[in-house]
């Protein structure tokens, strides 16, 4: 270990940590200045006096936009989205992940390339459209929002090495005690696998959450759109020319802006710290394993 | 010896009865692989409309042959050209940027001495994976407006104003630096997780033969990574003609900087969603993803023979 004390080495390591600092800081500072946007005068924002902190520090963004009904119903929206689309997606995932780790079973042979081929060829954005609107009718329909994307081929393949994994002998006794398989796979496999159920609801609720292009796509009325689309309304409002919509929004003050995108990153900033481990045991699990 | 005897009973076993025997286990992906089959292997056979008239409607794999005509009229089309092209530049500049940034970073990391340090600049350069595309997008708005951060440290600085969203000339440098901002710390996770996995004796017979650090970082841990740079690689490569970053572009572009900003998955968006002309974007759409297929697969073979590494 000599050489972690060489002079070469010690300079490195000076310069290591001043690199690592400026990333922190580029990775952090948008964040930063939304934050400090949000909570700035208007005047202040439009001056360009805004950098780091607030300047004319008020909560009368916070408190317009959370006294706007249209926020909460958007939010709501997400929240439904998020909450109802996970629930689906975890439990088809588990249903289809389940009999395919059973290596007894031979029709696995022709079922696991079947699932597995979807992620090196997919039909394209429009087959797709054309699917949603036109044949399965589900325009404007939380449907549309949440059984496209219902199951992520690449959860699927996490959660599948996970039940291969399990003891075989539990599943065995209990079947001797005579158990059926449905009630082996609720009663035996689902307690003993609570690890990757968190791990997938947390994939698949942060997609929902973040999810916009499926819902721009499909939905139609403003009722039923996730916060996400209010966002890139109130966004595009200021610097859309001639592409897209919502060009009447044109006139959304900044701090309007920013303090509406706080909002609706700050769920998953707060929750994110401390499921951080799960992501990356699910990145580094899947790289091996898939 | 018993046990390949007992595998050859097992298969004896007729298809019929292996299935009623294990019936219920199999009713469990029932619905999972009709899903399946509706979301995945309908749009996949409905790319057939890229050769067939389709004007809307329930009758989802069009109405009669039209052969290679939608084809024919995007390949002399000069906006399917003009955003080949930006597909092409915009990829390759993105991934020249990316690539050696993460890796690059991914090493320094993988130097930090102090775990509780290491540990803390990890968590926060994961963080902006998170953030949503439309509040990255809001993001690179508000930084990059005219009474933005950036602007004010220009005219400090004693620059003029930039209008970076609606300059062309910017469009890209704002695309890649945004690309980078989201998914630096997220694409050191593999490289970091294979140095893990590299023997430490490795390390420690390099440091006898006299190797600093430098020579050793270069001797063991990049040999000792390599495997998941080719992968990646090739992924990467793969994916250079596939709209993966299309959301993005949809999000950021304007009439100002369309010129430069359309790619084939925007393109394909306004010609079909926007303006219903469900084939040609089909075609076009197709056209790409052909494309990606070749690209994956040449990379692959290429990996494979240089590297011996590869996907397949």
């Amino acid at each position: 270990m000599l050489q972690y004390k060489t002079k070469g080495y010690r300079a490195f390591q000076v310069v290591n940590t001043l690199i690592m600092l400026f990333v922190i800081f580029i990775t952090l500072y948008p964040i930063i200045y939304l934050v400090a946007q949000s909570f700035s005068s208007e005047a202040a924002v439009s001056a360009g006096k805004v950098t780091f902190y607030p300047i004319g520090f008020t909560t009368a963004t916070y408190k317009y936009v959370l006294e706007n009904g249209d926020f909460f119903r958007y939010y709501w929206n997400t929240i439904v989205y998020s909450v109802v689309g996970t629930a689906l997606s975890v439990t088809l995932t588990a249903l289809l992940a389940y009999p395919l780790s059973k290596t007894k079973l031979r029709l696995n042979k022709v079922l696991i390339p079947f699932v597995v081929f979807t992620m090196y060829f997919a039909g394209g954005m429009i087959p797709n459209y054309v699917l949603v609107t036109q044949w399965l009718g589900l325009s404007d329909s939380m449907w549309a929002v949440i059984l496209p994307p219902a199951i992520s081929t690449f959860n699927f393949l996490l959660m599948k090495s996970f039940f291969a994994g399990l003891p075989e002998e539990l599943e065995e006794a209990a079947s001797i005690d005579g158990m059926g398989t449905y009630g082996i796979f609720l009663k035996i496999v689902l307690p003993l696998s609570k690890a990757i159920i968190a791990t997938m609801t947390l994939f698949y609720i942060v997609g929902m959450w973040n999810e916009w292009f499926g819902p721009f796509m499909y939905l139609n009325t403003p009722s039923k759109m996730p916060v996400a689309l209010y966002v890139r309304a109130l966004v595009e409002g200021a610097n859309q020319v001639d592409v897209g919509s919502a060009a009447e929004t044109s006139n959304i003050q900044s701090t309007i802006k920013s303090a509406t995108m706080v909002l609706t990153t700050l769920p998953i900033v707060c929750v994110y710290p401390f499921v951080q481990k799960y992501f990356v045991q699910g990145m580094t699990m899947g790289a091996v394993k898939g | 010896m018993a046990k390949t005897k007992k595998q050859k009973l097992v298969h004896q076993e007729s298809l019929g009865r292996h299935v009623k025997k294990n019936w219920k286990l199999y009713s469990l992906a029932l619905i999972p692989i009709l899903w399946y089959l509706i979301f995945k292997y309908i749009p996949m056979l409905g790319n057939i409309i890229a050769f067939r008239r389709y004007k809307g409607g329930p009758n989802i794999f069009g109405e009669y042959w039209v052969g290679f005509r939608y084809f024919e009229q995007f390949i002399t089309d000069e906006t399917f050209w003009n955003a080949f092209w930006n597909t092409l530049r915009l990829s390759i500049e993105y991934l020249c940027v990316r690539f050696p940034a993460t890796l690059i970073f991914a090493l320094l990391i993988n130097e930090m001495r102090n775990l509780k340090w290491k540990k803390v600049v990890q968590t926060i350069s994961y963080l902006p994976h998170f953030v949503s595309l439309v509040v990255l997008c809001g993001m690179v708005k508000e930084l990059t407006s005219l009474s933005g951060p950036i602007n004010t440290l220009i005219t400090s600085l004693g620059g003029d104003k930039i209008s970076f969203i609606t300059e062309p000339s910017w469009f890209d440098t704002v695309y890649v630096a945004s690309g980078i901002w989201q998914a630096l710390g997220w694409g050191t996770i593999l490289y970091l997780t294979a140095m893990t996995g590299i023997n430490t004796e490795l390390y420690e017979a390099a440091a006898i033969d006299g190797a600093n650090r430098l020579k050793q970082t270069i001797h063991v841990t990049i040999p000792g990574i390599m495997p998941t740079v080719m992968t990646l690689l090739i992924l990467d490569i793969g994916g250079i003609m596939t709209s993966g970053n299309m959301q993005k572009i949809l999000l950021l572009y304007n009439g100002f900087t369309q010129d430069r900003a359309d790619i084939i998955g925007t393109l394909v968006y306004r010609m079909g969603i926007t303006g219903g002309n469900f084939s040609y974007a089909t075609a076009v759409g197709l056209f790409e993803g052909v494309i990606g297929l070749i690209l994956v697969t040449s990379a692959n073979t290429l990996s494979k023979k240089l590297t011996e590494t590869s996907l397949w």
